[in-house]
Protein backbone atom coordinates (compact mmCIF):
# COMPACT_ATOMS: atom_id res chain seq x y z
CA UNK A 1 0.00 0.00 0.00
CA UNK A 2 0.52 3.40 -0.46
CA UNK A 3 -0.07 6.76 1.51
CA UNK A 4 0.39 10.35 1.29
CA UNK A 5 4.42 9.80 1.22
CA UNK A 6 3.41 8.78 -1.82
CA UNK A 7 1.60 10.57 -3.05
CA UNK A 8 3.84 13.31 -2.82
CA UNK A 9 6.69 11.38 -4.24
CA UNK A 10 4.84 10.94 -7.55
CA UNK A 11 4.75 14.70 -7.96
CA UNK A 12 0.87 14.73 -7.92
CA UNK A 13 -1.30 17.97 -7.07
CA UNK A 14 -1.80 18.70 -3.47
CA UNK A 15 -3.73 21.00 -1.65
CA UNK A 16 -2.71 23.06 1.51
CA UNK A 17 -1.11 26.39 3.20
CA UNK A 18 2.64 25.30 2.04
CA UNK A 19 1.75 24.27 -1.59
CA UNK A 20 4.08 26.82 -3.06
CA UNK A 21 6.97 25.46 -0.80
CA UNK A 22 9.95 24.69 -3.78
CA UNK A 23 10.84 20.70 -3.74
CA UNK A 24 13.06 19.08 -5.71
CA UNK A 25 10.78 17.49 -8.07
CA UNK A 26 9.73 21.22 -9.08
CA UNK A 27 12.98 22.64 -10.04
CA UNK A 28 14.26 18.92 -11.84
CA UNK A 29 15.13 19.13 -15.23
CA UNK A 30 14.51 15.73 -17.30
CA UNK A 31 17.17 15.72 -19.88
CA UNK A 32 20.04 13.68 -18.17
CA UNK A 33 20.84 10.93 -20.31
CA UNK A 34 19.31 7.71 -19.48
CA UNK A 35 20.42 4.11 -21.06
CA UNK A 36 19.74 0.69 -20.36
CA UNK A 37 22.06 -1.52 -18.70
CA UNK A 38 23.19 -3.49 -22.36
CA UNK A 39 23.72 -0.30 -24.07
CA UNK A 40 27.39 -0.22 -25.31
CA UNK A 41 29.91 2.44 -23.40
CA UNK A 42 30.63 4.21 -26.48
CA UNK A 43 27.41 4.53 -27.62
CA UNK A 44 26.25 6.06 -24.36
CA UNK A 45 29.55 8.21 -24.12
CA UNK A 46 29.11 10.26 -27.17
CA UNK A 47 25.15 10.85 -25.69
CA UNK A 48 26.96 12.16 -22.46
CA UNK A 49 29.32 14.20 -24.44
CA UNK A 50 26.49 15.83 -26.39
CA UNK A 51 24.83 16.59 -22.90
CA UNK A 52 25.03 19.57 -20.10
CA UNK A 53 25.85 16.72 -17.47
CA UNK A 54 29.22 14.93 -17.03
CA UNK A 55 26.76 11.25 -16.47
CA UNK A 56 24.54 9.36 -17.34
CA UNK A 57 21.96 7.09 -15.31
CA UNK A 58 20.99 3.59 -16.01
CA UNK A 59 17.74 2.59 -15.60
CA UNK A 60 15.46 -0.69 -16.30
CA UNK A 61 13.12 -1.21 -19.04
CA UNK A 62 9.93 0.62 -16.52
CA UNK A 63 12.03 3.52 -15.51
CA UNK A 64 13.69 2.34 -12.44
CA UNK A 65 17.09 3.78 -11.51
CA UNK A 66 19.88 1.51 -11.81
CA UNK A 67 23.29 3.12 -11.47
CA UNK A 68 25.39 6.06 -12.26
CA UNK A 69 27.71 6.38 -15.41
CA UNK A 70 30.15 9.02 -15.36
CA UNK A 71 31.46 10.00 -18.99
CA UNK A 72 34.92 9.47 -16.96
CA UNK A 73 34.68 5.63 -17.16
CA UNK A 74 33.44 5.06 -20.51
CA UNK A 75 36.82 5.30 -22.49
CA UNK A 76 38.83 2.69 -21.00
CA UNK A 77 36.03 0.08 -22.24
CA UNK A 78 34.10 1.15 -24.98
CA UNK A 79 32.69 -2.18 -26.06
CA UNK A 80 31.32 -3.12 -22.32
CA UNK A 81 27.88 -2.98 -21.40
CA UNK A 82 27.24 -0.38 -19.17
CA UNK A 83 25.29 -1.48 -17.05
CA UNK A 84 28.76 -3.47 -15.58
CA UNK A 85 30.61 -0.26 -15.50
CA UNK A 86 27.93 2.06 -13.59
CA UNK A 87 27.79 3.22 -10.04
CA UNK A 88 24.96 0.90 -8.28
CA UNK A 89 23.12 2.98 -5.41
CA UNK A 90 23.62 6.45 -6.27
CA UNK A 91 22.31 9.06 -3.76
CA UNK A 92 18.17 9.71 -4.82
CA UNK A 93 15.83 12.33 -3.67
CA UNK A 94 11.70 12.11 -3.48
CA UNK A 95 10.50 15.19 -5.54
CA UNK A 96 8.48 16.80 -2.26
CA UNK A 97 11.69 17.29 -0.77
CA UNK A 98 12.49 20.85 -0.34
CA UNK A 99 15.31 22.67 -2.20
CA UNK A 100 16.69 23.64 1.26
CA UNK A 101 16.91 20.60 2.40
CA UNK A 102 18.36 18.67 -0.77
CA UNK A 103 21.19 21.91 -1.46
CA UNK A 104 22.30 21.06 2.38
CA UNK A 105 22.84 16.95 1.85
CA UNK A 106 24.60 18.01 -1.31
CA UNK A 107 27.25 20.74 0.19
CA UNK A 108 27.49 17.87 3.26
CA UNK A 109 28.06 14.62 0.92
CA UNK A 110 30.46 17.36 -1.54
CA UNK A 111 28.00 15.80 -4.67
CA UNK A 112 26.62 18.46 -7.36
CA UNK A 113 23.50 16.61 -8.58
CA UNK A 114 20.83 15.52 -7.01
CA UNK A 115 18.91 12.41 -8.63
CA UNK A 116 15.20 12.22 -8.17
CA UNK A 117 13.01 9.10 -8.55
CA UNK A 118 9.48 8.06 -6.84
CA UNK A 119 9.44 5.96 -3.74
CA UNK A 120 9.73 2.88 -5.86
CA UNK A 121 13.16 3.70 -7.28
CA UNK A 122 11.69 5.24 -11.13
CA UNK A 123 13.81 8.08 -12.08
CA UNK A 124 12.03 11.59 -12.84
CA UNK A 125 14.74 14.12 -12.86
CA UNK A 126 17.87 15.95 -11.87
CA UNK A 127 18.56 19.36 -10.40
CA UNK A 128 21.65 20.70 -10.18
CA UNK A 129 23.25 22.64 -6.75
CA UNK A 130 22.75 25.78 -9.26
CA UNK A 131 19.18 24.55 -9.81
CA UNK A 132 18.29 24.44 -6.16
CA UNK A 133 19.82 28.61 -5.27
CA UNK B 1 -14.91 -3.69 4.27
CA UNK B 2 -11.74 -2.08 4.57
CA UNK B 3 -8.75 -3.19 1.96
CA UNK B 4 -6.01 -2.07 1.47
CA UNK B 5 -4.78 -0.12 -2.06
CA UNK B 6 -1.95 1.56 -3.93
CA UNK B 7 -1.72 4.33 -6.13
CA UNK B 8 -3.73 3.91 -9.27
CA UNK B 9 -6.23 2.57 -7.70
CA UNK B 10 -6.35 5.72 -5.48
CA UNK B 11 -6.63 8.15 -8.28
CA UNK B 12 -9.37 6.00 -10.05
CA UNK B 13 -11.21 5.99 -6.93
CA UNK B 14 -10.90 9.97 -6.81
CA UNK B 15 -12.21 10.51 -9.99
CA UNK B 16 -15.16 8.13 -9.20
CA UNK B 17 -15.95 10.48 -6.47
CA UNK B 18 -14.37 8.76 -4.00
CA UNK B 19 -14.18 10.82 -0.23
CA UNK B 20 -10.68 10.76 0.64
CA UNK B 21 -9.97 11.28 4.70
CA UNK B 22 -6.69 12.25 6.12
CA UNK B 23 -6.47 10.50 9.52
CA UNK B 24 -3.29 12.41 10.61
CA UNK B 25 -3.03 14.97 12.82
CA UNK B 26 -4.50 19.13 11.97
CA UNK B 27 -0.92 20.03 11.95
CA UNK B 28 0.13 17.32 9.43
CA UNK B 29 -2.53 17.63 7.47
CA UNK B 30 -3.07 21.67 7.06
CA UNK B 31 0.83 22.50 5.05
CA UNK B 32 0.01 20.00 2.45
CA UNK B 33 -2.90 16.91 1.62
CA UNK B 34 -4.63 15.37 -1.46
CA UNK B 35 -6.81 17.11 -3.43
CA UNK B 36 -10.57 17.58 -1.62
CA UNK B 37 -9.56 15.50 1.02
CA UNK B 38 -11.16 15.76 4.40
CA UNK B 39 -8.98 15.89 8.34
CA UNK B 40 -10.44 13.61 10.69
CA UNK B 41 -7.65 12.56 12.87
CA UNK B 42 -8.06 9.28 14.66
CA UNK B 43 -8.51 10.50 17.63
CA UNK B 44 -11.99 12.00 16.34
CA UNK B 45 -12.02 9.15 13.82
CA UNK B 46 -14.89 7.38 15.62
CA UNK B 47 -16.90 10.04 16.52
CA UNK B 48 -17.40 12.50 13.70
CA UNK B 49 -16.86 9.61 10.03
CA UNK B 50 -20.78 9.25 10.73
CA UNK B 51 -21.84 12.69 10.43
CA UNK B 52 -19.29 13.79 7.98
CA UNK B 53 -19.00 11.21 5.42
CA UNK B 54 -21.81 9.88 3.29
CA UNK B 55 -21.83 5.96 3.72
CA UNK B 56 -23.62 5.57 0.10
CA UNK B 57 -19.17 6.70 -1.37
CA UNK B 58 -16.38 5.08 -0.80
CA UNK B 59 -14.18 6.16 1.26
CA UNK B 60 -10.40 5.85 1.03
CA UNK B 61 -9.00 6.83 4.33
CA UNK B 62 -4.51 7.60 4.58
CA UNK B 63 -2.15 8.42 6.74
CA UNK B 64 2.09 8.48 5.57
CA UNK B 65 2.48 5.20 4.66
CA UNK B 66 -0.38 3.69 4.11
CA UNK B 67 -3.95 3.41 2.29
Amino acid sequence: MSGKVDWLAHNLEVEGANTDAPTVGRVMRDDVVRCAPTDRAADVRESIECSVYPFGLVTSEDGTLLGRIPASTLYASPEEPVGDLAEPGPKTFRPHTSVEKVASVLTEKDLRWAIVTTAEGRLLGVASREDLE
Amino acid sequence: MATGIWLDRLRELIDQGAQVVEVLPADDYAPVHLPCALNLPLRELDEQAVTVLDRKRPIVVYCWDSL
